[in-house]
């Protein structure tokens, strides 16, 4: 398939029908997950760059005999050694005899928390999960290293006019967008607070938080986006957000306690891990938002400044 | 009762599935993908019921939400000059008119 | 009172879950894509409605039955708007209805994209 644009819907669909897989296996957290990051975001960026790009893809003189072959090869490896894994949900599993059970039995004696996914994730491995914002603030800051316009040259009229003749079809999108952005924005802080509780956390808030922000960005431009939030705002959120974890961690070694020991927040240590947990979930939201957010914006900027060029390129060939 | 309806949205999201992959232009996989995405909120919400957990409906809002914001996208970034003209869904097209 | 619910509720489930089949084959059969959108309009919004409120019938707290209003909100408001813009977009970028005359068929395959 050489479309590069039916490849995204595809792979759109794939992604809402594995996170249904993931809800049929219980896994409601990683679900959560699949359908906000790669249903909703990868995909719609995966569509900006195809629109910066172009859309089909490129033709390859050869045919890709040995790369079949080894795609054929490393995936009957890997099915033959699904041979050997234990069935699905069976008791004596070694993944279910080695932490798991002091996970499910000590959890809410030590953390205090209803959802085990979550104590795990930001209490007992919280340095893992530092690993991963550090990661994705790291892609952030990729991003904007390499692609960042910087400073915009000041809006000549010829490019207003068109961003205003393009959002004039929108009308009745506009207006149900405006009544969904408040509800799904509330939704986040939702998923944000409720993390201990049910499903969610600070990613896939993160996640619905930019989501929200980009719908807005989609219909009503760049630059009226630029205006509500601007660039150094989000980069200082960004930063804030990791800062804020790292902190957590810090306070707690000045406590006495190892890094990301929450138990030494507070006097009471299921108090302390509960303000702990609180705090670099917050983190983990706020960096994740930001840095989606400055993603999209970084790659929407490219596509206008393109777009812009090749518009006015062809106003001055016709007045030609 | 449940198993009955789930069994129903399974083979309305096959049929959109099939829709997907053949297609013949740009605007019926986005309409595939879009009945793909309210038939997966609606089997969400069954298989909670299902199986007895309906915290799961958590998950089907996000899904509508997601669903909406995602189409919404497609065909913003649709209407651009590079993904138009594409020789090759012309010839499909005339093969299926 | 139970016995009535769980009857109108299944009575809801299996109208909604007829509605979406019919939606999936309509999306699958009608000739070109404004028939098919107008299949997968209609059932989807109407089948999505009815089994979620046949869902309804079936909540055990008043929490989840508040969730599935939301949801049902929420495609109330999604699924004709998206429809719209489908409708919307397609036509502005000169994608054609088919029409019975033969000789309009012709015309639209030539201009079409």
């Amino acid at each position: 398939m050489k479309d590069l644009f039916a490849v995204v819907m595809l792979l759109g669909i794939y992604s809402l029908l594995s996170a249904s897989f993931f809800v049929a296996m219980d896994a409601v957290d990683v679900a959560f997950t699949e359908a906000a990051v790669g249903a909703g975001i990868s995909t719609l960026l995966m569509l900006v760059v195809i629109t910066i790009t172009g859309r089909s893809e490129k033709t390859t003189r050869h045919k890709p005999l040995l790369a079949l072959l080894v795609v054929v090869f490393t995936g009957s490896m890997l099915i033959y050694g699904t041979f050997d894994m234990p069935y699905f949900g069976i008791a004596d599993a070694p993944i279910h005899s080695h932490v798991a059970p002091r996970y499910i039995q000590e959890s809410m004696k030590e953390v205090g928390i209803p959802n085990i996914v979550t104590s795990v994730l930001a209490s007992y491995r919280a340095f893992d999960t530092f690993g991963e914002v550090v990661v994705i603030f790291t892609a952030g800051i990729g991003v904007m290293a390499l692609l960042s316009v910087g400073r915009r040259p000041e809006e000549n009229e010829k490019t207003t006019a068109i961003d205003d003749s393009m959002h004039e079809q929108y009308l009745v999108i506009r207006i149900v967008t405006k009544m969904l952005i408040p509800f799904i924005l509330l939704y986040a802080l939702y998923v944000q607070f409720h993390g201990d509780f049910g499903p969610g956390g600070g990613f896939q808030a993160g996640v619905i938080f930019a989501a929200a922000i980009i719908l807005y960005t989609m219909l009503f431009g760049l630059t009226t986006a630029r205006k509500v939030i601007n660039q150094s705002f989000i980069q200082f959120i960004a930063a804030a957000g990791v800062l804020l974890y790292g902190c957590v961690g810090i306070v707690s070694m000045l406590n006495g306690a190892n890094f990301f020991d929450y138990n030494a927040l507070a006097s009471d240590p299921v108090a302390g891990q509960h303000l702990g947990i609180l705090l670099i979930e917050w983190g983990v939201g706020c960096t994740v938002a930001s840095v989606m957010i400055m993603i999209f914006f970084n790659f929407a900027e490219r596509r206008e400044m393109q777009q812009n060029n090749e518009k006015i390129n062809n106003i001055e060939g016709d007045s030609l | 009762m449940f198993i009955a309806a789930t069994f129903a949205i399974f083979v309305a999201m096959f049929l959109a599935i099939i829709r997907g992959i053949t297609g013949p232009t740009l605007y019926d996989r986005i309409l595939a993908v879009n009945m793909f995405g309210t038939k997966t909120v609606l089997l969400i919400s069954l298989l909670g019921f299902v199986m007895g957990r309906p915290e799961f409906l958590d998950i089907a809002i996000v899904y509508a939400l997601i669903n909406f914001i995602s189409v919404i996208g497609v065909l913003r970034y649709s209407d651009t000059n590079k993904l138009k003209h594409m020789p090759s869904d012309e010839k499909s097209l005339d093969k299926e008119l | 009172m139970d016995m009535i619910l769980n009857i109108s509720g299944a009575l809801c489930l299996l109208v909604g879950s007829f509605l979406c089949i019919s939606g999936g084959v309509g999306l699958l059969r009608f000739p070109d894509f404004y028939t098919r959108m107008h299949a997968v309009g209609v059932t989807d919004t109407l089948g999505a409605g009815m089994i979620l409120i046949g869902l309804m019938f079936y909540s055990p707290d008043f929490l989840i039955f508040s969730k599935l209003v939301i949801i049902l909100l929420l495609t109330l408001l999604i699924g004709p708007t998206t429809s719209h813009v489908l409708a919307k977009a397609a036509m502005q970028n000169n994608l054609k209805p088919k029409l019975q005359q033969e000789d309009n068929i012709k015309e639209t395959s030539s201009s079409n994209y």
